[in-house]
């Protein structure tokens, strides 16, 4: 089909591909709405979107939308991946702390973080909490088991080695455990990053008063599509923004992995 | 430098799955002495190993190291392994460097003395290589100059080799021959090549499996002038031939 070198290289490139995808998508979108098939009100086209969101973005209210998503994000993780590195560690090196850990926390990863929602309310009010202590339920435990399992992977050899030259205790864990496991763990950030992002979205849409997923449910109020769909373009690359920076610590902070 | 291993047993597992994994072990190794451990697959020998090494407590008997009982590693034993066993983050003079970090020793003298030892085993432009992109054969030197680094009494050597090609192999063997001509290091090596076994050691024991013990032992006296030589001269031929019929008969009375 395509016979140039040179073009079937630029096809072949991830990138174009990509992108390519992305665009069809444009367009059937465009072609759909402007023919006329489908009623606006159901699907607004990529122009009403763009207008719509243009409107929101002089008002200041999707940059104040995102910052207040990302924040009760932010702190939810940070708190999250912070506690879940310790305790992954401690339980991946001791098995007594892993036996009496693993089985609660592999029960409660299998609740599912929403059913906290109403408890959460009941407990601290629609103030920022709820949504943060969300973020970090849904988070803490997916992060911690991974971290544990990538700690169980180090090779023996690589901390008897260690023990060998004189180390011992607490260096053998920050200088040998920690830099073996800090690609899996950057991996497991930024999996973990993404039901982050759509936990937030799903406390927004029950009891907020800002950020971008209590502006689509307020849109819905109002039959605004188009704001719905700013929303979600606004959530997907916020995502894929944060996807592709942990892409890149991981490539310069662990380039000895790739 | 004295080593002296007392009448060790080693088993694993409780109650009904203790599986006695060596039996009566002794012997005693000095300053300079080169020894190797020839058994097949499971008579112990990675065990033994350990044991010096401190990794494992024996179930019997004692292992003193110029008078004083091994409990716990330490870097008067240095180890190497079959594989797996540079820190791939770190590129090879920081490997090198790493047992004398751990010690906090000074800047200036972790920079000399890595610089020695990476050119005792001929890696002085490797430096600043990762273990990836360094060859097998490349690997285990860095992984020997890392273990010598800290002034072990004595270099324990887990099947260094085992993990490379023939070639590989062979040229590795004169190179730990003319680094222990040179340092006057102690060793103990483990393989399961017998010839590996006879070109380098003084003394070799042979390990019969379930359990592992020592079942005889050789006092190599060959002429190491020429390894390449001495790999296909008669006496070592021989003697090769010899000591593998004994391996083998080992291995039969078992089936
Ligand atoms: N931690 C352990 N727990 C239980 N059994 C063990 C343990 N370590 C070793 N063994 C058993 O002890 C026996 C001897 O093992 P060892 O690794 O010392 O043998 P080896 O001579 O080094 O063998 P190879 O040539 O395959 O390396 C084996 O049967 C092994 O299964
Ligand atoms: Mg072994």
């Amino acid at each position: 089909m395509v016979r140039s070198p040179a073009l079937r290289r630029f096809f072949h490139h991830p990138w174009v591909l990509g992108v390519l995808g992305i665009l069809t998508v444009f367009v059937v979108w465009f072609l759909a709405t402007s023919s006329g098939m489908v009623d606006k009100l159901f699907l607004p086209g990529p122009g009403a979107v763009w207008q719509a969101g243009s409107d929101q973005f002089q008002q200041g209210i999707l940059v104040k939308d995102a910052i207040a998503s990302i924040q009760r994000v932010f702190l939810g993780f940070v708190i999250s991946a912070g506690l879940a590195l310790p305790i992954g560690i401690a339980m991946g090196t001791n098995r007594t702390i892993c036996h009496l850990l693993e089985p609660l926390m592999g029960l409660i990863r299998y609740m599912p973080a929403p059913a906290f929602i109403p408890l959460l309310i009941i407990y601290f009010g629609l103030e920022e909490l709820p949504k943060v202590m969300l973020i970090f339920i849904g988070t803490f435990f997916f992060n911690t088991l991974m971290i544990m399992d990538a700690v169980k992977f180090v090779p023996s050899e690589l901390v008897e080695t260690a023990l060998t030259l004189g180390g011992r205790g607490v260096p053998i864990l920050t200088r040998v455990v920690a830099p073996f496991i800090a690609p899996q763990v950057l991996d497991t950030y930024r999996i973990n990053m993404a039901s982050a992002w759509n936990l937030v979205i799903v406390a927004e849409l029950v009891a907020a008063n800002e950020g971008l997923g209590k502006r689509i449910s307020l849109a819905q109020r109002f039959l605004r599509t188009d704001e719905i769909f700013v929303g979600l373009i606004v959530i997907g690359l916020i995502g894929l923004i944060i996807d592709l920076g942990f892409r890149f610590l991981m490539r310069r902070a662990c380039s000895w992995a790739n | 430098m004295h080593l002296q291993v007392s009448n060790v047993s080693k088993s694993f597992g409780e109650g009904r799955d203790r599986k006695l994994v060596l039996e009566d072990i002794s012997f005693e190794l000095v300053s300079g002495q080169f020894m190797a451990l020839v058994g097949s697959s499971g008579s112990g020998k990675s065990t033994v190993m350990r044991l010096i090494a401190g990794l494992e407590r024996p179930s019997e008997g004692t292992i003193h190291l110029d008078g004083e009982q091994v409990r716990r590693p330490g870097s008067d034993r240095g180890m190497v392994f079959q594989k797996y066993s540079l820190y791939p983050w770190l590129t090879a003079a920081q490997n090198v460097a790493f047992g004398l970090s751990l010690q906090g020793r000074g800047k200036a003298e972790i920079r000399e003395r890595t610089a020695y030892f990476l050119d005792v085993v001929g890696l002085a432009d490797a430096a600043r290589l990762l273990p990836r992109e360094l060859s097998g054969g490349m690997q285990q030197r860095v992984a020997i100059a890392r273990a010598l680094a800290t002034e072990p009494k004595v270099l324990l050597l887990d099947e260094p080799f085992g993990a490379l090609d023939l070639q590989i192999r062979e040229s590795m063997q004169e190179f730990l021959h003319d680094l222990w001509k040179t340092t006057g290091l102690t060793a103990l090596l483990i393989t399961h090549d017998i010839e590996e076994a006879l070109l380098l050691a003084g003394t070799v024991h042979i390990m019969a499996p379930r359990p592992g013990r020592i079942v005889h032992t050789v006092a190599v006296q060959l002429d190491r002038s020429d390894l390449r030589h001495l790999r296909v001269s008669q006496p070592f031929l021989e003697l090769r031939e010899e000591l593998a019929g004994r391996l083998r008969s080992l291995d039969g009375s078992l089936l």
